[in-house]
């Protein structure tokens, strides 16, 4: 049963990693936290959840290429559309307002959603159904949950490979480690910071897309993932890869076990985890001051 | 200088204190008790404001305190009933808060701007899950129910509704009064003087002898105090808690009334608060999609009017003087 | 009653202060010179407690506070404005005063009594206020000062804090060169009269003949030479690491 529950952990650290590594991408590129990061996983749960039900028949992998593809570019869309319209007016603003301003987007967006999907909870397990599952040891085990660790994995490595390798990516970095720096060194900061808030809304919207197969689209369905985000944040460091990625692990399994373990008292633990690291490391396990 | 406007806010004070004694006879009950709700919420944001205005720490989990003066409440009244009396309930209120926000103070007070916002916002997720999840003692998500309290040994026998707008009203006027006139002293005194110090320039107040993190501990906790205070009057008036108002939603909200109603004034907080019950509940009760409303509005008092309600009448005042 | 001794600070392997020593009596008003980057803020720092030295001592009345955090020196009674101006900006210009005034009495922490109704402090501040010609600003907020003013304000701030020894970097800079004998003269009269023990840190060199009794050098970490203003000035290796002239 260890087993198991261990790879409960990595599937949970799957969502938990694409989540909090658009929040994080957004954080450290343009110093914002985007509280309406859940409504953009949500945008991509119901989005993949449409276009699950939507598309019948038996070509799953095409389905799910669909439906995830349509989830990141409904969630990056929004992203840019939040980004232009309510961000970019608040880079010189203080802080509070920064954060109140993604605050009433989360609000706004969640209406939104409401308004154009309804408020009933959509099932789009197709996917899950197809796959099926696995032996593993003496259990079976759902291949679509190994499905989910596959894709955070190639997409883990794939914003590596960019960050990285590529001339975008190092630019990005730029900007992550000196605004002014970067600014001076004549680097496109807007059209930059444009592509670093809708890469982190796509993210969000993919991880919304991987899980409605296996719950149900409802309104809301963004707010525990963001606080989820938000604690493997802090706990791994504001805007670093590793510790998103590190980050995921630790709160998946922590939450895996603690589910077994002390069934009420997960949430709590996760927290209280989060707030021992802010107190002792403030900047996280990976993070820069 | 500082003595003309020093009368000219207590006059101000006097007339809109005797307005206040007088609301109940031309506001129906159910606009009263909405009212009561904003009153409560008024000292709420005032205690949000004495670290976000007067300390410069945005605080984005200050449910957490307003929900251990609600539960330090609940608790009393659900394990004590026999003794469940107004000046105990408020004891056991700001006994809770004083032992959280002292805890939570200590940790928070060494970080500032985005981390102070992240950690208080941790924290009172922390409260909520266990608030949520310690449904044995705590009611879990159904909560707690309120009754009528005695008031220093005296029964009110009457209906809920009529003690909320008879009696509990002078109650909480009065609490709000004293609260309202504590915090507006406390922000004068030298201590005032000193958070703002190191609100301006943590360097310079370190260099004169101002202690910056003790500082900001004690605003911590009074802040914290009356915003348990806030939670125990609006208890009574709700008739129930929840944890929700521990929930990082609710605490948005509390940040959301300081700036709407303009966080550099005093009084500015008291302004968003009840324009906020209002705005919420006209929201909620025209149109299902009440947060597009709430969102939007607050976007475009971000955007158009920083500095909120009073801020736009300051703006006003000083182009009219030209 | 200054007494610097051995003082060493490295900032990585970089030694910016390389065996300092030098005393200041009570009285005295002494300035200190020295090219960019010699390290004079560094020393700045070293006595007001903001950096800690490597290796030496710093005495201030025969006790030791080379460890001590800034807050025990102000207590000791050692106070400094800053180059770059740090007020309480958006205070106005008689609380960034009081406020001084108000931690000397450790009345800083006191909640009830609005700060205005502390008779003894509040009319201390507006003296020092008149003192330092910025009387008529004293409601205004600190932010709406001219530049220079502010710094005025900055060095005032310093000198409420009745320390037995006050540094002063740069204490004209950023003021209007019309202006700066005027602002010095305030300076250090008010100091004069107060018999404060001083260091100015000045780049103008007529300021400090005009101002100062004893007059050191600093360069590559070191004290060069100290004395009275004209002889020092006229010392030949004080001349060229000053103004990198050599007469050939």
């Amino acid at each position: 049963m260890g087993l198991i529950y261990t790879l409960n952990g990595f599937y949970f650290a799957a969502f938990l990693f694409l989540t909090s590594l658009g929040l994080s991408i957004i954080l450290g590129v343009m110093g914002i936290l985007n509280l309406a990061h859940g409504a953009l996983y949500a945008i991509g749960g119901f989005v993949a959840a449409y276009i699950i039900g939507l598309m019948g028949g038996d070509a799953i992998v095409l389905i799910i290429i669909a439906s995830a593809l349509c989830a990141m570019i409904a969630a990056g869309l929004t992203g840019m559309v939040e980004e232009t319209t309510l961000i970019k007016p608040m880079y010189r603003r203080p802080l509070e307002y920064q954060l109140l301003i993604t605050f009433g987007a989360l609000l706004i967006i969640e209406d939104l959603i409401k308004l154009i999907f309804g408020g009933e909870s959509r099932y789009a397990s197709a996917p899950f159904d197809a796959m099926g599952s696995v032996r593993i040891a003496e259990s079976t085990y759902p291949l679509y949950f190994l499905f989910v660790m596959a894709v955070a994995l190639v997409a883990g490595l794939l914003i590596f490979w960019l960050m990285s390798r590529t001339r975008v990516g190092i630019m990005l970095r730029a900007i992550e480690m000196d605004r002014e720096m970067a600014q001076a060194m004549g680097i496109p900061m807007r059209k930059l910071s444009v592509m670093a808030f809708v890469l982190g809304a796509s993210l969000a919207g993919l991880s919304g897309a991987l899980v409605v197969p296996t719950t149900p689209a409802v309104l809301g369905m963004g707010m525990e993932p963001l606080i989820m985000a938000f604690i493997v944040v802090v706990i791994g460091g504001l805007g670093s890869l590793k510790g998103a990625f590190l980050g995921s692990l630790i709160v998946g399994q922590t939450r895996s076990f603690g589910i077994v373990y002390f069934p009420e008292m997960e949430m709590p633990l996760l927290f209280l985890i989060a707030v021992i690291i802010l107190v002792v490391k403030p900047e996280g396990l990976f993070g820069q001051k | 200088m500082k003595r003309y406007l020093f009368n000219t806010r207590a006059y101000a004070y006097v007339a809109v204190f005797v307005a206040l004694l007088f609301l109940p006879r031309f506001l129906g009950a159910y606009h009263l008790m909405m009212f009561e709700s904003g009153l409560a919420f008024a000292i709420m944001a005032m205690a949000h404001n004495l670290l976000l205005r007067y300390g410069g720490l945005l605080s984005f989990g200050h449910g957490a305190y307003f929900a251990c003066g609600a539960y330090g409440v609940g608790l009393l009244a659900r394990y004590y009933p026999d003794h469940f009396s107004f000046e105990l309930a408020i004891l056991c209120a700001l006994a809770l808060s004083l032992a959280i926000s002292v805890l939570f103070g200590f940790l928070v007070v060494r970080h500032t701007r985005i981390f102070f916002s992240i950690l208080t916002l941790a924290l009172s997720m922390l409260i909520f899950a266990i608030l949520v999840k310690a449904y044995n003692f705590t009611g879990g998500s159904d909560g707690i129910r309120v009754e009528i309290p005695t008031f220093f040994g005296y029964e009110f026998d009457m209906r809920r509704i009529q003690f909320l707008v008879g009696p509990y009203y002078y109650i909480l006027l009065g609490v709000f009064t004293a609260a309202t006139l504590t915090l507006l002293a406390i922000v004068n005194s030298p201590f005032g003087k000193a958070l703002q110090a190191t609100r301006d320039n943590e360097l310079r107040a370190e260099m004169i002898g101002a202690q910056v993190k003790k500082t900001r501990w004690y605003a911590f906790v009074i802040s914290g105090l009356f915003a348990g205070l806030a939670g125990a009057v609006w208890s009574f008036v709700n008739g129930h808690i929840t944890p929700e108002i521990s929930d990082w939603v609710f605490s948005g909200e509390i940040v959301y009334m300081v700036l709407l109603g303009g966080f550099m004034v005093f009084e500015g907080p008291i302004v968003g608060a009840l324009v906020f019950t209002y705005l919420k509940l006209y929201a909620i009760s025209s149109t299902e999609y009440w947060m597009l409303i709430i969102g939007s509005t607050l976007v475009i008092l971000v955007l158009l009017l920083p500095g909120g309600i009073t801020g736009g009448f300051r703006s006003l005042f000083l182009r009219l003087k030209r | 009653m200054l007494e610097v001794s051995n003082l060493v600070k490295s900032f990585g392997k970089f030694m910016v202060i390389n065996g300092a020593e030098f005393t200041i009596q009570e009285n005295e008003i002494v300035g200190l010179l020295g090219p960019n980057g010699a390290g004079k803020t560094t020393l700045v720092n070293l006595i007001s407690g903001h950096l800690f030295p490597d290796s030496g001592a710093i005495m201030l009345s025969g006790r030791n506070i080379t460890k001590a955090p800034p807050y025990q020196r102000i207590k000791l009674g050692i106070a400094r404005n800053f180059q770059i101006t740090q007020l309480f900006e958006e205070l106005i210009v008689l609380d960034n005063v009081r406020n001084c005034l108000l931690s000397l009495q450790n009345k800083l922490n006191r909640f009830f009594k609005p700060a205005s109704a502390y008779k003894e402090a509040t009319e201390e501040a507006l003296e020092i206020l008149d003192t330092f010609n910025l009387g008529r600003f004293a409601g205004e907020l600190a932010a709406n000062l001219s530049e220079g003013d502010k710094k005025i304000l900055d060095t005032a701030m310093a000198f409420a804090l009745r320390s037995k020894f006050l540094l002063l970097d740069e204490p004209t800079s950023g003021v209007a060169t019309a202006d700066k004998f005027k602002v010095m003269d305030t300076i250090i009269q008010a100091i004069k009269d107060r018999g404060t023990a001083t260091m100015i840190i000045e780049h103008d060199m007529d300021i400090v003949s005009d101002y100062c009794q004893k007059v050191m050098v600093l360069s590559e970490g070191r004290i060069l030479a100290q004395g009275e203003p004209q002889a020092v000035m006229e010392n030949q290796l004080v001349q060229e690491t000053l103004f990198g002239v050599s007469d050939e």
